[in-house]
């Protein structure tokens, strides 16, 4: 157990700190979070300048366009764009951190050339379709349905929870190809222009106010075959690719940004007297223990992704101890504002001081709520712990227990 | 970077749960169950002889010298097995104490400032009184060392842990000192370490017994760990025991390599961590065995005991937390691992 970094990596550091402080003065003003076609340019534009200076896909592999870096470079990237206040990934997620491994992990040599340079230069969006309104923590049943015309599919059905769709080139697709009842066995990836004709988008929108995401209507959508990732009926095993890095290293971003949180969380604390509350200090206290403890949690876990090449299963850990702890801090800054927290909006403090940051703390509260939901609930979360890690034995299905074979 | 355990590590672990297995067999602990004395003296020098106590004393004091990464590993497995004594007592006093390094001398530790401290109501509650060879007096002013023999302790009959006999004073002899401020405050880190350490072996233990029992005992005709509320009372168990695994393990490795953070701060967060840990899981692993949990006769309700004991030793909840929340704001949260 080693915590220090290598003298390559403290290199690594020092050269891409000294980029950000060049280069973040020099962005452009970030756009309203409702604008979405200037979100998309934002987004993409820095992902442009991180290609160019030699920073896209810090740990996808040379020949997927990528740096070639450990995932220890990674995630001293990750830290260092966060604590510099660096721009989110944004809109390029699912390209950078779904799609894309998929693709170098399942793809052929064509859809590599053809997909992954244009995500690492910020000049194609994806966005990802796998939960349907019927199909949701029981991925499985997804119904969407893909039949083969020729040298194409013809699909049929909807999404739900699209992040970016509206503005999205591509959608990493899922679809039924086998019998209706085929379950696991019977789902292909394909990869699904948005621009073809029979794709509708619907935007939701979340309790935070805000369209992050959409639902997809798909009526006769005609895709090639060759846009089929993997083997047909096999997009089960090529989705657990994506998924194990979506629950692997994905959050290190957020992470660091709840740690400096909690530390504006104490700043105003100190300022409205409630630090003189033994209470408040234990909480503000266990909270620090807890995302410290992640953070250490996080390099065990990167550790293992840079042995073994894969994230292993302290995701799962890490994905349902983070959302507790960051709905806790969620609770802890709202109730620090107390009234004030009313609304989302940075109202004076009557201290002079300036304005309390309530912007950021209920927004925060609000979109924290989805950690325990997105990516698998906690619920499934513990399912996936409870199976597969302690080998303890599945549940039958309860109404199909006695008509449904239950060994799948 | 490379936070995962080496060979050696992982090999040293393993060496120490086999000693453990072998010389400190489950039943073999439940025959000391409510004694006066419980501490092994063969297997405390055993212990002694496979390092436990002198694997941070350098080579040139007759020890082994390796880190408390290493150490926070042993103590681990100790903690898994339930082994009772003053453990982590007489690993602090190996190289201050003579006889400790080899286990042939068994120390003992009074934190004065927690616990009866001037002023206090509370009595002075000591561990293992019977078994030891020396007593420490822990504050902020240093060590002081006091013979058992002149301790005027009263023997408590209902000890919590049945394997942690109990003394109670009212007041304890000065002691001769044997240590300044300078040793206390590193014993206080180390100390809430390897308690800690201690910790996250129980609360792994707590877990492996739960999911063994909930895989075999069947209601409504199937094992009862196929049920999603008893498999998630498990599943909280092993994120708990792996999140504060991790907690101490950067304590332990932040306390070798100084410079990746603030050692105190992470020692703070790890004890917090896995005091809370242990303590979860014990009460869980009572409530997967149900009825029988409540029985003497499975050991559910020994690790839940013992992780009450450990959590009044080097730092309680509220102390960890109140000092933790002091740090908030200078170097920031994540500086105690970064």
């Amino acid at each position: 157990m080693d915590l220090r970094y290598t003298d390559a990596e403290q290199v690594f550091r020092g050269e891409l700190r000294q980029w950000l402080e060049a280069t973040l003065p020099g962005l452009p003003p970030k756009p309203s979070p409702e604008d979405w076609p200037g979100r998309r340019a934002y987004d993409t534009h820095w992902q442009r300048l991180l290609f160019d200076a030699g920073y896209a896909g810090v740990d996808w592999p040379v020949e997927g366009g990528g740096r070639g870096s450990s995932a220890i470079e990674e995630l001293i990237f990750k830290e260092e764009l966060e604590r510099a206040h660096a721009p989110y990934v944004g809109v390029n997620f699912v390209g950078l951190l779904h799609a894309g491994p998929t693709v170098i992990a399942e793809g052929t040599s064509e859809q590599r050339q053809r997909y992954l340079p244009p995500i690492l230069k910020g000049e194609e969006v994806w966005c990802q379709g796998f939960s349907e309104p019927d199909a949701g923590s029981d991925l499985a049943s997804m119904r969407t349905r893909a039949v083969r015309d020729g040298d194409e599919y013809v699909v049929t059905g909807s999404k739900i929870w699209t992040s970016h769709a509206e503005v999205a080139d591509y959608c990493e697709l899922l679809v039924r190809t086998g019998p209706e009842d085929s379950r696991h066995r019977g789902i292909s990836w394909l990869i699904l222009p948005m621009d073809t004709p029979g794709v509708e988008i619907r935007p939701l929108t979340t309790i935070a106010g805000s369209t992050e995401f959409a639902e997809l209507f798909l009526d006769g959508v005609r895709v090639p075959v060759a846009n089929r990732v993997g083997d047909e009926n096999d997009g089960w095993r090529v989705t657990m690719v994506t998924l194990s890095f979506e629950r692997g290293t994905a959050f290190v971003g957020d992470l660091l940004e709840a740690i400096e949180l909690l530390t504006t969380s104490v700043a105003l604390a100190r300022r409205t007297g409630a630090w003189s509350d033994p209470g408040v200090r234990r909480q503000a206290g266990h909270l620090r223990a807890e995302l410290d403890a992640l953070w250490a949690l996080t390099k065990r876990n990167v550790s293992q992704a840079a042995r073994t090449g894969i994230p292993g299963v302290g995701g799962t850990f890490f994905k349902l101890a983070y959302s507790e702890t960051r709905n806790k801090l969620g609770e802890f800054s709202l109730s620090l504002l107390g009234r004030a927290g009313l609304a989302a909006d940075d109202l004076e403090g009557v201290d002079g001081q300036g304005p309390l940051p309530a912007e950021t703390m209920v927004e925060d509260w609000l979109r924290g709520i989805s950690l325990t939901i997105a990516a698998g609930t906690s619920q499934i979360q513990r399912n996936i712990v409870g199976e597969r890690i302690l080998g303890l034995p599945k549940e039958p299905p309860a109404a199909a227990a006695s008509t449904v074979a239950t060994a799948k | 970077m490379d936070f995962e355990l080496t060979e050696f590590q992982t090999d040293l672990a393993d060496g120490v749960r086999r000693l453990c297995q072998g010389q400190f067999p489950l039943e073999q602990l439940r025959s000391l169950e409510l004694t006066e004395r419980v501490v092994d003296r063969k297997g405390w020098r055993q212990l002694g002889e496979a390092g436990v106590f002198n694997l941070c004393l350098p080579e040139s004091a007759g020890g082994i010298g390796l880190g408390l990464a290493e150490a926070a590993l042993v103590f681990e497995e100790l903690g898994r097995a339930l082994v009772p004594g003053p453990l982590v007592a007489s690993h602090l006093a190996a190289g201050l104490i003579d006889g400790a390094d080899d286990g042939s001398v068994v120390v003992g530790l009074i934190e004065t400032d927690r616990q009866g401290a001037a002023g206090s109501t509370l009595p002075v509650v000591i561990e293992h009184l019977e078994d030891l060879d020396v007593l420490l007096l822990l504050s902020d002013d240093g060590v002081a060392s006091v013979d058992p023999g002149s301790v005027d302790g009263t023997r408590l009959t209902r000890p919590m842990d049945p394997l942690t006999p109990v003394w109670s004073t009212t007041s304890l002899p000065e002691g001769t000192p044997v240590a300044g401020p300078e040793i206390a405050a590193w014993w206080r880190r180390d100390g809430a370490v390897l308690t800690a350490a201690l910790q996250v072996g129980a609360a792994a233990w707590a877990t492996d017994l739960a999911v063994e029992y909930a895989k075999q005992r069947r209601q409504f005709g199937r094992p009862i760990g196929s049920f999603q509320a008893v498999k998630h009372l498990c599943a909280d168990m092993a994120v708990r025991a792996e999140v504060a695994r991790c907690a101490v393990h950067a304590a332990a490795v932040t306390v070798d390599q100084p410079d990746v953070g603030d050692a105190v701060v992470a020692a703070s967060g790890a004890k917090l961590l896995a005091d809370e840990a242990a303590i979860a899981n014990g009460r869980s692993c009572i409530q997967v065995h149900g009825g029988m949990g409540f029985t003497w006769e499975v050991p559910a309700h020994l690790a839940y005991k013992r992780s009450r004991v450990l959590a009044t030793q080097f730092g309680t909840d509220d102390e960890l937390a109140e000092s933790l929340a002091e740090s908030i704001g200078d170097a920031g949260p994540g500086s105690g691992v970064r």
